[in-house]
């Protein structure tokens, strides 16, 4: 009876695991089976380097660099909101912060993940674009410069949470051999404690970035959406996850078109999965 | 008589209501090895962090009473801790380097202070690691990480890293407790070279260490300082019961 349960368990477990990998590699091989013939007939440098998106069906054309430029301005913006700030609440709530308002900040900080991005794009579309526009003279407040701010408040917690575990997990030897050499509190966190949990900081980056970089939401509602080569941080892009959300609706399965947003999907794909990779290698190193 | 180094004057010490240190009168003696000696949790580890204030650093410590230094009272609230710690050195339990080179190691404290330029900072790292005989196993690979190193270079890279800062007391917690007997055997020889320079205070739990390299010897029991005095004096003809029960193996 046990060894009959036992071994349910285990077919039960290993069906759940298995399903999950070949979900993922079914993902995997059709977004490449659907975005690769794009290349048959537009090629691989025309697609990365073109600076027209003009998805039409009369003389298209699919050059994606400002689409990747929107994506990678807007992902950089919101890591130098997200890196001072998450680095700053880590450092304070796990070295400066007493007992009691650590307990208490640090749920609070981890709870900001759990909003939805949507609920950001809707704060940052009703309140804080119009404040921008009026602030700096603008057309629009749905630009880069918006976008950086809700998307590097989103991921504060990322950055926050996991350098905070790094940062107290740093031995408390290490901290009073600084003190006892007569270091400073600062001295003795900007020295010892930070360049210590150097790893787990930069595997935060590098989780914020790969989340950034993916989040569709608050870009379609905050980046303003036109696909240009933006000359200055108050214009306003079409990142490739909002191009590719804004348009799915508008193909015909099968087309250039269709094919194009599935060749952008490669794309981010490449990109998450290399941000990630080295995430684990990092932490690999640190064991 | 010479001025003692260090003294304490009824010090007294609470962890919460738990009263670790009970009106404690010691004077230790300059570029002597004074060694503390008592069971674990007698205090003798919290009575060596007073003199560097590093008790200081756990949350609810209560201090009364005066630790004087070069007959400064380093309680005093006005004293200058940070600068105290440079003066009275500190080499851990467990060898603490930093993750970082073995120079960087030992240029910790110059670097913080700021007072050294790059070729004295240089010439101070050569030194320190000289005097903690480190120097000829570590000359052609300043740069390499200090995780490289053994766990007993490692504790000679933390004795040069506090000599770096030219201290005038070097309180050792325990140091070799760690270690093997051929580099605890090293480090017992080095304390009697540094003795020349500095004032060295050692809590050990070996006995026989404390016999084998100290001048003076203090015994405690819960919190007090029971006896103290010259070292073969407290050995062989210990003044109280609960020495002479520590010293053959009673208890402890």
């Amino acid at each position: 009876m046990n060894s009959y349960k036992e071994k349910l368990f285990k077919v039960v477990t290993y069906t759940a695991s298995m399903f999950t990998i070949v979900l993922l590699f079914g993902i995997i091989v059709s977004i490449f089976r659907e975005g690769i013939p794009l290349f048959r007939v537009v090629s691989l440098k025309d697609f990365l380097g073109g600076l027209a998106w003009y998805p039409t069906h009369e003389n298209p054309q699919f050059g994606i660099r400002t689409l990747l430029a929107g994506s990678v301005y807007v992902t950089l913006g919101a890591l130098m909101v997200a890196i001072p700030l998450g680095l700053g609440s880590a450092i304070f709530v796990s070295e400066i912060a007493r007992p009691r308002l650590r307990e208490l900040a640090k749920p609070v900080i981890e709870l900001l993940a759990g909003i939805p991005s949507v609920v950001y794009g809707l704060f940052g579309m009703a309140f804080l674009a119009p404040l921008i526009r009026e602030w700096f003279n603008l057309d629009t407040g749905l630009n880069i410069f918006t976008s950086s701010i809700i998307l590097g408040i989103m991921i504060v917690p990322i950055i926050a949470s996991m350098s905070e575990d790094a940062i107290s997990n740093v031995p408390k030897a290490l901290r009073e051999a600084s003190y006892a050499l007569g270091g400073t509190k600062w001295e003795t966190i900007a020295k010892v404690v930070v360049p210590s949990a150097k790893s787990g900081i930069i595997g935060s980056v590098l989780l914020g970035f790969g989340r950034a970089i993916g989040e569709t939401m608050v870009v379609l509602m905050v980046a303003g959406g036109s696909a240009q080569m933006p000359k200055s941080l108050f214009q306003s892009v079409r990142p490739m996850t909002s191009t590719i959300a804004a348009e799915m609706g508008e193909t015909v399965v099968g087309d250039l078109h269709y094919r194009s947003l599935f060749a952008i999907a490669i794309v981010l794909f490449g990109i998450t999965f290399l941000s990630n990779l080295i995430t684990e290698l990092v932490f690999l190193k640190r064991r | 008589m010479v001025k003692a180094q260090i003294r304490t004057e009824d010090l007294k010490l609470w962890f919460g209501e738990n009263q670790v240190l009970k009106a404690v009168n010691i004077e230790i003696h300059r570029k002597l090895i004074t060694a503390m000696i008592g069971p674990s949790g007698c205090g003798k580890s919290t009575l060596l962090r007073c003199f560097n204030r590093m008790n200081d650093l756990i949350p609810e410590t209560r201090i009364k009473g005066k630790v004087m230094v070069d007959e400064e009272n380093i309680y005093h609230p006005k004293a200058n801790v940070t600068e105290i710690r440079t003066r009275v050195g500190m080499v851990f339990q467990k060898p603490n380097p930093f993750p970082k080179s073995i120079f960087k190691n030992v240029a910790y404290g110059v670097t913080i202070q700021g007072k050294l330029n790059k070729s004295e900072t240089q010439d101070r790292v050569e030194k320190s690691l000289r005097d903690a005989w480190l120097w000829d196993e570590v000359k052609d690979r300043l740069h390499e990480s200090a995780f490289s190193l053994s766990g007993g270079q490692q504790q000679r890279l933390c004795i040069a890293r506090a000599l770096a800062n030219n201290p005038e007391v070097l309180l050792l917690d325990e140091p070799t407790s760690a270690l093997d007997p051929q580099s605890t055997a090293r480090i017992e020889e080095l304390c009697l070279e540094l003795k020349s320079r500095v004032t060295i205070l050692i809590v050990t739990h070996n006995i026989a260490q404390a016999g084998r390299i100290s001048d003076y010897a203090a015994f405690m029991y819960l919190g007090e300082l029971v006896e103290f005095g010259e070292t073969s004096k407290v050995f062989t003809v210990p003044q109280d019961k609960r020495t002479e029960a520590y010293l053959t193996g009673v208890f402890g």
